[in-house]
């Protein structure tokens, strides 16, 4: 490849808000036709840096050079029109509109500058729709009506009905199945044998080794190194960048002995079933065992979960509890029974999010705090923290406002509020999502403790090697089925994705 | 956003039930009782308002006379305010309040009720209040319909059936044990009845808010429903409760009316509904829920009123009064956007 000057350097760019340097020090260089992916833990100021460059934060120190030229995106319409498109993680479609009013958003083609002309808009987007190689999608659909995989190429069209040259994407694959991951790639691939250039940025080291080209990674808000070849540097190498540590996973020892098959099961499914969702299912879960469901997504896992806690009601089969039947579709039956849920969607299920933490994890605990309705707040808050403080949880401040905390301690305080019930049987959705990588391993060895106190846990990831590196037992899910069930040792993770996979429709 | 945990944040061994050390938990004040900014300015500004009045009207506005008066007509829509911050609280709205203390109050005067004197009336004041906050919380809550339509019927409806109950008659109140509650000898140490059963319903309003399982509920429904519901709370009766609660105030200040007014009209409560949000609003209760306080709603009250007694008493245009208010809601918003941000 000739070095030709780059599309886009920044250097030493800086930003800080209160309290917080986002940014200390950020170099980045992006050649034109080149995937450039940017690697970094949980703030490590990944997502600070994609604001600066779509101009919805303004640096306070440092240089952008745009083709050549020193630029300042001072406001996204004004990056938009240097010809840098954003496509954030959160997919900002208005979903009321359809396909092609929302890739021409605020530039649609008008007769006298008022009245949309709709058919040409509609035909303009099917055009960028082929162009992305997905003319399936009808530009006269609602947005809302579309898959995650289809409202991303619906951003992408819309980058790509300006006059675009950098296609910025957070975690593009975050929310897609492997086959729709693979369409990604190939847009990707076209986009940039037309000379686009497409940061990326991901969590997955598979996925930038199969399309990147070049890796900067951060770490603390500073580029620890930049411009590494994608292909060749290796994974060990990479993230022990990121971390400072060589490792990813630190996965807590087993308890010694084997889940003990003779203790009376605490949780028993049998044959419970959704329609369309997940085929009866039977299993049984001992005081202590931690089970692990594996699938990909719209496998049926988290219906599965959301189905034995009685957030969805069954349509055949039921759950017991200690052999009592949960009355099916209510949360509270389990809840009493002794179930809890951290559910997939930690801001929007578990958390209450204006309050400190011993509010959110005293919340289904009230009654026991109170007589007649009254309240004994200091009793409620001393048990918040020892609860808390069983678990590490930081800060080590009860009045603290839950949405300050990180994700891992967040995730802690949504386990505290079970442990404070004295639940016996704990659903796991996603448990680590949004958790740094250095507090996963925290994490797992809180689930793994709090198993071995006889605890039993039914988890649910995405995350393969997290399955297998903290479950006992595996059972593995294809479109709503139990295809394999095995103990965690004798699996790994390319057996695992097999049976996922097999028979599953590619594109 | 950009939290990154504190090396000591990880593998730190776990302190297991470690004792609580009682200097930092004697130094902590419960939430409810601590002033933020909110009450702080608000309180600011009735003392502005009261200077202005001490001002312009020194002899009228700072006469015993004129604070009861100040007081007494608060009273009213001050009850109906603070069932409204639950509600309000709670993520929902209740539309329907001035129509239902307009309902509540010619109900409760026919000829018919006032055969069986104070009790009847109070009775069936409270009655239909409670009534139609069942109607309103079941239509809601099992109904699953949205609060502001839910509530938007309820008003149509109860102030057509005031309307047909008076067909537009003031209904006149001859029960003298009623009427007695009214008058200057009825005062308790120079305190209105009316003002005392105000303080009483803020007082009960506060404890309830601050101090049980059924504020911190409506604060879990209106911060996150979904959460609240995974947690394994049975939101939907909560709900309920919430409407019930502002239908049991709406009685209440119903029959506040009634004493106040001595009858009963179908015109009352007029925009209601308007005034008690906006009290709610300014005192810093936040409209999508999550976070309320019934002080701040008293004290939004409180504003409201005195700025009505000073343009009386300064023979100002009712017209003046309305852009006042407007321009006031306005400003409390504002400073209350700038205050959340800097939390």
């Amino acid at each position: 490849m000739a070095p030709e000057p780059p599309l886009l350097t920044m250097s030493g760019i800086t930003k800080s808000f209160p309290g917080v340097r986002a940014l200390d020090g950020v170099d980045l260089e992006v050649r034109a036709g080149e995937v450039h992916c940017v690697l970094g833990q949980n703030g490590a100021g990944k997502s600070t840096l994609i604001k600066v460059l779509a101009g919805a934060h303004q640096p306070d120190g440092g240089r952008i050079t745009w083709c050549g030229q020193e630029v300042t995106p001072g406001s996204p319409i004004a990056a938009m029109r240097l010809g840098i498109a954003t496509i954030y993680q959160e997919l900002d479609l208005v979903e009321g509109l359809s396909v092609a009013e929302n890739v021409f958003l605020g530039h649609e083609p008008t007769t006298a500058g008022f009245v949309v002309r709709t058919r040409t808009a509609r035909t303009a987007a099917a055009r960028l729709l082929e162009r992305l190689g997905h003319g399936e999608i009808d530009p006269a659909r609602r947005a809302g009506e579309l898959s995650a995989a289809q409202r991303q190429i619906v951003s992408m069209a819309r980058a790509l009905s300006h006059d675009v040259r950098l296609i910025v994407m957070d975690e593009p694959s975050a929310a897609l199945d492997p086959d729709e991951v693979d369409n990604l790639f190939r847009t990707v691939g076209d986009l940039t044998a037309e000379g686009v250039a497409v940061v990326y940025i991901s969590h997955r080291l598979e996925e930038i080794r199969r399309i990147g080209d070049r890796v900067t990674v951060l770490k603390d808000g500073r580029t620890v190194a930049g411009g590494l070849p994608a292909k060749s540097t290796s994974t060990d190498e990479v993230v022990t960048l990121m971390t400072g540590r060589s490792v990813e996973y630190v996965f807590p020892e087993r308890s010694p002995q084997d889940a003990p098959a003779t203790a009376e099961p605490v949780l028993r499914i049998e044959g419970l079933t959704r329609k369309g969702e997940f085929a009866p299912l039977d299993l049984e879960l001992r005081p202590g065992e931690i089970v692990g469901l594996a699938g990909l997504v719209g496998s049926g896992r988290s219906e599965i979960l959301e189905t034995v806690y009685g957030a969805r009601r069954p349509t055949g089969g039921r759950v017991l509890v200690d052999g009592v039947p949960l009355r099916p579709g209510s949360v509270r039956a389990a809840v009493r029974a002794g179930v809890g849920l951290a559910p997939e969607e930690r801001k929007a299920q578990a958390l209450l999010p204006m309050e400190s933490v011993t509010r959110n994890v005293t919340v289904s605990t009230l009654s026991r705090f109170s007589r007649g309705g009254w309240l004994d707040q200091q009793r409620e808050r001393d048990a918040a923290r020892r609860t808390t403080r069983e678990l590490s949880l930081r800060p080590d401040d009860p009045d603290a406002r839950i949405r300050t905390l990180s994700g891992g301690n967040q995730q802690k305080a949504v386990l505290a509020r079970w442990l404070l019930r004295g639940c016996k049987v704990l659903l796991l959705d996603e448990p680590t999502r949004g958790v740094d990588v250095g507090a996963r391993a925290e994490l797992y060895g809180v689930v793994r403790r709090l198993a071995d106190e006889g605890l039993a846990v039914l988890l649910v990831s995405s995350e393969v090697p997290e399955v297998l590196g903290l479950a006992d037992r595996v059972l593995v899910l294809r479109e709503g089925n139990v295809v394999h069930t095995a103990d965690a040792r004798e699996l790994d993770e390319h057996r695992v994705l097999d049976l996922v996979m097999e028979g599953s429709p590619t594109a | 956003m950009t939290q990154s945990t504190t090396p000591a944040g990880h593998g730190t061994p776990a302190t297991p039930l470690a004792p609580v050390p009682a200097g930092k938990s004697a130094a902590h004040r419960p939430p409810g009782l601590r002033p933020d900014v909110r009450t702080l300015s608000l309180l600011g500004v009735l003392a502005v308002l009261v200077a202005v009045g001490g001002v312009t009207r020194p002899d009228e506005f700072l006469s015993v006379s004129n604070l009861q008066l100040v007081l007494t007509q608060a009273s009213v829509i001050g009850v109906v305010t603070v069932g409204m911050t639950f509600v309000i609280t709670s993520g929902g709205i209740d539309l329907s309040v001035g129509a239902i203390v307009a309902l509540a109050s010619v109900w409760a005067t026919t000829v018919a009720t006032q055969e069986y004197g104070f009790a009847g009336i109070l009775f069936t004041a409270v009655a239909v209040g409670l009534g139609c906050g069942l109607v309103n919380g079941l239509l809601i809550a099992y109904g699953g319909m949205v609060p502001f339509i839910a509530t938007l019927a309820m008003f149509a409806s109860a102030r057509g059936l005031a309307l047909q109950i008076t067909d537009g008659k003031t209904q006149i109140v001859t029960v003298e044990s009623v009427l007695d509650l009214g008058v200057k000898d009825a005062y308790v140490l120079g305190i209105p009845p009316l003002v005392l059963v105000f303080a009483a319903v803020t007082l009960v309003g506060w404890l309830l808010f601050n101090r049980t399982t059924f504020g911190r509920r409506t604060v879990a429904v209106g911060g996150n429903a979904e959460a609240t519901r995974l947690a394994g709370i049975d939101v939907r009766r909560q709900r309920l409760y919430l409407y019930l609660l502002s239908g049991l105030c709406c009685g209440i200040a119903a029959f506040l009316l009634i004493v106040l007014a001595g009858s009963g009209q179908n015109t009352n409560g007029n925009l209601y509904e308007l005034d008690a949000i906006a009290a709610a609003i300014i005192g810093g209760t936040l409209l999508s829920g999550g976070r309320g306080t019934v002080v701040g709603s008293v004290l939004g009250v409180l504003v409201f009123t005195t700025i009505t007694n000073l343009f009386a008493l300064n023979n100002l245009e009712s017209a003046v009064q309305q852009i006042a208010k407007g321009a006031i809601i306005v400003a409390a918003v504002l400073v209350q956007h700038r205050a959340l941000r800097g939390d």
